[in-house]
């Protein structure tokens, strides 16, 4: 029976040479490699001190985001929740009362907006339904806990910090968002 | 007739003993401690890592965080273990890597207070000899620890230990008779200072010159000697679970561990005193460079080159184990007994041939 494929070879193995027998040439050439690699530059990131950059299409924590007074830009609409593909979405809509207005754009807003981190696969589509630019898919990935409650994040962990009272934290979060807006 | 002034008790010679014995054993160990970080360090970097390098700066606090994690352990003595030997053998295993530590000379005299003092605990006209006598000693350790575990695995691993060292002391001794043929004597110190009478301030006298084959057969026995790559097969971690070691822990464990590297420590000095020149500084005369800047200071550098030829024999340990794989049972058997012992035979024969025509 012939071969099927032409892949295999017949291996020579001749006895081994005086010099190949001392075995101590080899092993210098060995130790010769091993010192060689003391000196290669090491791959590795020292973790918390460095980080290595994301690229600009990162997609990592949901963000919910705020026009520039620091009112809420989420209408409670449902259009992330029926796009979400994992089902990660839960909201409440409520209606704004008198006196509100500085804390939601429109007069219906999400009274509770849930996403639980664990369904969620950070594909972005929620980003891609929102017509108020309310969601947006920020840079940085969502830590570890200890219980699965812990995963499901309310609207005091996904709201994006008032951009007037609380300006240092708001333009960390925001991050590079208007660069990507703008390379878009 | 009683020679009484061998029964007059010296208190001052008896104290600047006891202060060199602590100096010396205490820095053995702080020595043991930081090639263990040195080997995890130089691992790292070979294998294009980093290593340890988050306890204290550059990880330097590495061998303390070890050391106590170690410590605060739970110790565990087998149900079925004979128990005064369990303990026993890390004692045994520590104490024989120590010994040897005496008759090593660390440098020539010093002078205190109008008092010449050796710095060299025993300087015994056998010091081979004894070297040998306790490194023999050290296959107890192995023994006992492997066979009180009660565990199949330790005591597979004891014994291959046991014949591995009894094995590899026979070309280790073979090898340096012909350095002794040269040398005439079996004192450390008087090797050493014969060393020095060489050219260019000594390193032409160097054994190394003179026995470079005596030199790597007594090396790869002090590898083998020490249970290091490509000889670990005692503590072979993936045929035999973990070595003769395996049922201890807590500090016995560490105990064990540590007596590796301290045996290491202490053969490197043993290498470099027979082989290259002990505290003999080169290109330096040492007694022309002692009338200009006094004895201690010379002392101090003699013992810092030293420390240097031995660092850098704790670095080629290290540096093999990380470059060569282990060698099969038959195969270190083969390496022994049929090749390493004919070849320090021949040494020894064309050794003796060569001083008797130049006497001649």
């Amino acid at each position: 029976m012939g071969q099927l494929t032409n892949r295999s070879r017949t291996l020579e193995q001749k006895p081994l040479t005086f010099w190949e027998s001392l075995y101590l040439p080899a092993i210098f050439k060995g130790m010769a490699i091993t010192f060689g690699h003391m000196f290669k530059k090491k791959p590795t990131i020292n973790y918390p001190e460095q980080k290595r950059p994301f690229s600009p299409v990162f997609r990592g924590l949901h963000v919910l985001n705020r026009d520039e007074e620091g009112r809420e830009n989420c209408t409670a609409c449902g259009l992330c929740a029926v796009a979400c593909p994992a089902e990660a979405i839960t909201m409440e809509a409520a209606e704004r009362q008198p006196g509100e207005e500085n804390l939601y754009r429109e007069e219906k807003y999400a009274a509770k907006y849930e996403i639980n981190m664990l369904r969620c696969i950070f594909c972005g589509l929620c980003e891609e339904a929102c017509p108020k630019d309310a969601i947006y898919l920020s840079e940085t990935f969502a830590p570890s806990d200890f219980t699965r409650k812990g995963f499901i994040y309310g609207k005091e962990n996904l709201l994006i910090p008032h951009p007037i009272k609380d300006k240092e934290n708001y333009e960390v979060a925001k991050g590079q968002r208007e660069q990507q807006i703008k390379n878009k | 007739m009683i020679p009484i002034h061998l029964l007059v008790i010296n208190v001052w010679f008896g104290l600047e003993k006891l202060l060199l014995i602590g100096a010396i054993i205490s820095f053995s160990l702080v020595v043991a401690m930081y090639t263990t970080f040195a080997e995890r360090k130089i691992a790292g970097f070979m294998q294009d890592r980093r290593g340890p390098n988050r306890a204290g700066p550059f990880g330097i606090l590495q061998p303390l965080a070890d050391g106590l994690k170690l410590f605060f352990k739970e110790e565990i003595i087998p149900l079925t273990s004979n128990k005064g030997l369990f303990v026993l053998g890390p004692a045994l295993a520590m104490l024989t890597a120590m010994l040897t530590s005496a008759v090593i000379p660390w440098g020539n005299q010093i002078e205190i207070a109008g008092r010449t003092v050796s710095l060299q605990v025993a300087d015994v006209n056998i010091g081979i000899l004894y070297v040998f006598g306790v490194v023999s000693l050290g296959v107890y350790g192995i023994m006992i620890g492997g066979w009180s575990s009660n565990n199949k695995f330790s005591l597979l691993a004891a014994v291959r230990g046991a014949s591995q060292i009894i094995s590899y002391e026979l070309a280790m001794g073979l090898s340096l008779i012909s350095l002794l043929l040269m040398t005439g004597s079996l004192n450390l110190k008087s090797i050493v200072e014969q060393q020095m009478q060489g050219g260019w301030g000594g390193l032409l006298g160097w054994n190394i010159l003179y026995q470079p084959l005596a030199f790597l057969i007594f090396l790869i026995c002090v590898f083998a000697e020490c249970n290091r790559t490509p000889f670990d097969l005692p503590e072979a971690e993936n045929e035999l679970n973990f070595g003769y070691h395996q049922e201890y822990s807590s500090m016995k464990l560490g105990l064990y561990l540590f007596s590796e590297y301290v045996n290491m420590f202490i053969s490197s000095a043993v290498v470099s005193t027979l082989f290259f020149g002990g505290y003999d500084i080169p290109f330096v005369d040492e007694t022309t460079l002692a009338s200009n800047i006094g004895v201690n200071l010379v002392a101090l550098l003699g013992f810092l080159t030293f420390f240097a030829k031995i660092a850098f024999f704790l670095f080629l340990f290290i540096w093999v184990r990380w470059t060569i794989p282990r060698f099969r049972y038959d195969q270190l058997m083969d390496l022994g007994w049929k090749k390493l012992i004919p070849l320090a035979l021949a040494n020894l024969l064309i050794t003796a041939v060569v001083i008797l025509a130049l006497n001649k």
